[in-house]
């Protein structure tokens, strides 16, 4: 059987020179060798970030729950943050990150769930290459564009609708609704692709029962293609928490302790880009809880990432 | 009589229930196509928004006059140097002068303000000031001094586009009213000065050459680093790792969490390692670049450059990886017939076939980078510096810092220019993205 002989070591290629046989398979290849190693190298770049992430982070943390004055209780039960005081509370900054990921989350389930139902099911293959490109566009847009968009347009049409007395310059509500915006075409576009994957065979027979268009498309493609949406979902909120300049613009600057979307608050994101865009003096408290605000959002965000890709595994429909 | 599962209905009754079912379903489709509208007229709200703010009438006041500094009626660019830099002199203090003089003469001959002996003096010194080696201003740089320096036009107002275009009547007799003395004019901020113009605390003079400089540099970096070490990680993990290998899967799994990592984490990481730990290195001292040791700090292009880099990093691997699955293994088992060896064949088949999606992917990945604000602002970009970028150890500051410091200011007129400078990122964007789909058709149908 010659076709195996790469299988077995006895039948190897071999070239015969000089004073006996050479099995070439078995040959070092030095150069090989290095290139290899290069590459796992490069491989191993990635775990290094994350261990340089971790690492860094937990340690600036750590020296900063260190600090006389500062502890964890406090950390995580006080609902003051005023670092000029000696208050620690990260609860005006987890809330306010909260009530904006929850504010551009009811923007973008229902549009974005909205686009991706239509791109999929009713639109025609012409529409459907004319309008994702036009959302991909949307998708592109640097976040530095859309805060300015929070806080010159979105900012002055909320209070022309609610009143100037109602609704501070800087305001949750305009932050999170541009955040919303911006993660539509993120929920839209990993939507339409679970959407899409659902067999056509599961359609026809819908349709085959008598089901309208509506019908197949709410009652078995969506709970189909569930498991996509909810991982969209999910990836979209980490986004959401994530999201920086759109908060630290149209937000507002200074710790608040609120729930009036309609008020300024600081969210952690946007905290952590005003303390560090200021002068910063290494090793002052300062920079040590930007540190310790990080590591919270780090592992927020991991989590909500993790969960996603477990819903997948776990819930997919695999349809033959 | 709905609930009950058994009930069918017949003739007319079976004829309503299909009627409204259809009508239930031409409502639901309106709205699933509204929404889809909606988040279209978002897009166009926005690039709206820019373009309403980056053009629009103005209202310009001189601090002084222009024709009351000429007579006769004499427009006041027309007027020979001599009589502008009388003028110049007659408003301007003698100190000033002398500064405006050491920088560049005015005559080539004799001096204004300097007292000639002791100019003389200063020029055969060891450090002798500009104008000595430069020729004399002409006329038109002594006009636009006099502009500068003497008439001080000042924007005191600003409307946007679509007010200037479709309520001009109002906003003119508004500003009648308001500021009798300013001469109303249309404005674009985006002009040619406004590219090649430095930063300035002034926005009719600010413009954003060094912050374009700034971001090209960065992202240069930003792909020396990422692209070999993606496409190398890329490469590791379709062609060498064993999926059943737990430190392959962990890889994996590992640059799949990254690519979900808030940017701002990176900007934090950026800010520990590369500012901070390898300050000797990033800040250039250790290559002996840096004059002046004590001032040095890791704050450089540098540190900018590799932080977006591990930023991009996994977008890239990801990409990379895509396109090296999608060559035919049957290409691969050629190669290997032919007895070339594992990287031959990678490097002389596989990279070859999958080199247009790897770079439409890193192309991607950089247009991501250079719209990044949040990680540069953490690293250390400098929010006011005038002189361009010399190397990968100066301070800099980038198109987005600009466009965000911009956007916080209160006055009217920042914003106006943040919208210009907008206008410049979006079409350096453009291009960018165009140029992947230009290189994703042209190798494409080459490969073929």
């Amino acid at each position: 059987m010659e076709s195996h002989a790469a299988l077995n070591p006895d039948s190897a290629p071999t070239v015969e020179f000089g004073n006996g046989q050479h099995n070439l398979s078995k040959r070092r290849r030095p150069g090989e060798a290095l290139i290899q190693g290069f590459l796992f190298f490069c491989g191993a770049v990635s775990i290094f970030t994350t261990i340089g992430i971790v690492y860094e982070l937990g340690k600036e943390a750590l020296l900063f729950f260190r600090t006389d004055g500062v502890t964890l209780v406090e950390f995580f039960t006080s609902t003051k943050w005023q670092p000029a005081i000696g208050d620690f509370g990260i609860w005006p900054l987890v809330t306010a990150t909260l009530m904006t990921s929850a504010i551009a989350m009811l923007v973008a389930l229902p549009l974005g769930l909205a686009t991706a139902i239509y791109l999929s099911e009713y639109a025609s293959e012409r529409t459907r290459s004319i309008l994702k490109p036009i959302l991909e566009v949307l998708a592109g847009i640097p976040t530095v564009v859309y805060g300015y968009f929070a806080l010159t347009f979105m900012t002055p049409l909320l209070r022309s609708i609610f009143g100037d007395g109602t609704i501070q310059i800087f305001n949750t509500a305009s932050a999170g609704i541009v955040v919303g915006i911006l993660i539509i075409p993120l929920v839209s576009s990993m939507s339409e692709d679970s959407l899409h994957a659902v067999p056509r065979s599961l359609r026809e027979a819908a349709f085959g029962l008598g089901a309208t268009k509506l019908e197949t498309a709410l009652k078995v493609v969506v709970p189909a293609a569930l498991s996509g949406i909810t991982a969209a979902f999910v990836v979209a909120i980490s986004r959401a928490v994530g999201e920086t300049m759109i908060v630290a613009i149209a937000a507002g600057a200074g710790p608040k302790f609120t729930f009036n979307p309609f008020e300024s608050a600081e969210t952690m994101t946007g905290h952590i880009v005003r303390i560090s865009g200021g002068d910063l003096s290494y090793d002052s408290v300062d920079y040590n809880s930007i540190f310790a605000i990080g590591l919270l959002l780090f592992f927020m965000t991991l989590s909500l990432n993790v969960l996603s890709r477990r819903i997948v595994a776990r819930f997919r429909e695999v349809y033959e | 009589m709905k609930a009950n599962k058994n009930y069918y209905p017949e003739g007319d009754a079976l004829l309503a229930q299909i009627n409204g079912r259809h009508r239930r379903g031409t409502i639901w489709r309106t709205l699933f196509l509204t929404a889809t509208i909606i988040a279209i007229l978002v897009l166009m709200a926005l690039l709206y928004n820019v373009f309403n703010q980056a053009f629009g009438l103005v209202a310009v006041q001189n601090k002084i006059d222009p024709t009351t500094l000429t007579t006769d009626g004499v427009l006041l660019e027309d007027l020979p140097k001599e009589q502008l830099v009388d003028v110049l002199a007659g408003h301007i203090s003698t100190g000033l002068g002398r500064r405006l003089e050491r920088e560049q003469l005015f005559f080539d001959t004799s001096t204004v303000f300097e007292d000639p002996a002791l100019f003389n003096e200063l020029c055969a010194s060891a450090e002798p000031p500009a104008a000595c080696a430069l020729p004399a201003r002409s006329q038109e740089d002594v006009y636009q001094l006099v502009l500068t320096r003497v008439v001080e036009p000042e924007v005191i107002k600003t409307w946007s586009l679509v007010d200037s275009i479709l309520h001009r009547s109002d906003v003119l007799m508004e500003a009648e009213q308001a500021f009798p003395e300013a001469v109303i004019e249309f404005r674009s901020w985006l002009t040619p000065s406004f590219i090649t113009n430095p930063q300035s605390s002034e926005p009719e003079l600010a413009g954003v050459r060094t912050a374009i400089f700034g971001s090209l540099w960065v992202i240069a970096i930003t792909i020396m680093f990422s692209f070999p070490i993606g496409v190398g990680a890329a490469i590791y993990l379709e062609e060498y790792a064993q999926q059943e290998n737990r430190l392959n899967r962990l890889i994996q799994t590992n640059i799949n969490n990254l690519a979900g990592v808030p940017s701002i984490i990176y900007g934090m990481l950026g800010l520990a390692i590369f500012v901070r730990v390898l300050e000797g290195f990033t800040s250039g001292a250790v290559f002996g670049l840096v004059s002046d040791t004590t001032t040095a700090n890791g704050r450089t292009i540098l540190s900018a450059g590799l932080t977006l880099g591990l930023l991009i990093l996994p977008i890239i691997i990801i990409n990379a990886q895509e396109a090296i699955r999608a060559v035919p293994s049957s290409l691969r088992q050629a190669s290997f017939g032919l007895g070339a060896t594992k990287w031959q064949t990678i490097w002389h088949h596989v990279l070859p076939n999958a080199l247009p999606g790897i770079l439409t992917g890193t192309i991607l990945s950089m247009s991501r980078a250079i719209g990044e604000t949040a990680p540069l602002v953490v690293v250390g970009a400098s929010t006011f510096i005038t002189v361009d970028p010399s190397g990968p150890f100066s301070k800099f500051t980038a198109l987005p810092i600009q466009i965000y410091q911009w956007t916080s200011r209160p006055q009217d007129e920042f914003r106006n220019i943040a919208a210009a400078a907008i206008l410049v990122l979006l079409i350096l964007l453009l291009t960018l993205n165009a140029t992947a789909v230009f290189l994703r058709n042209r190798y494409s149908t080459k490969m073929t």
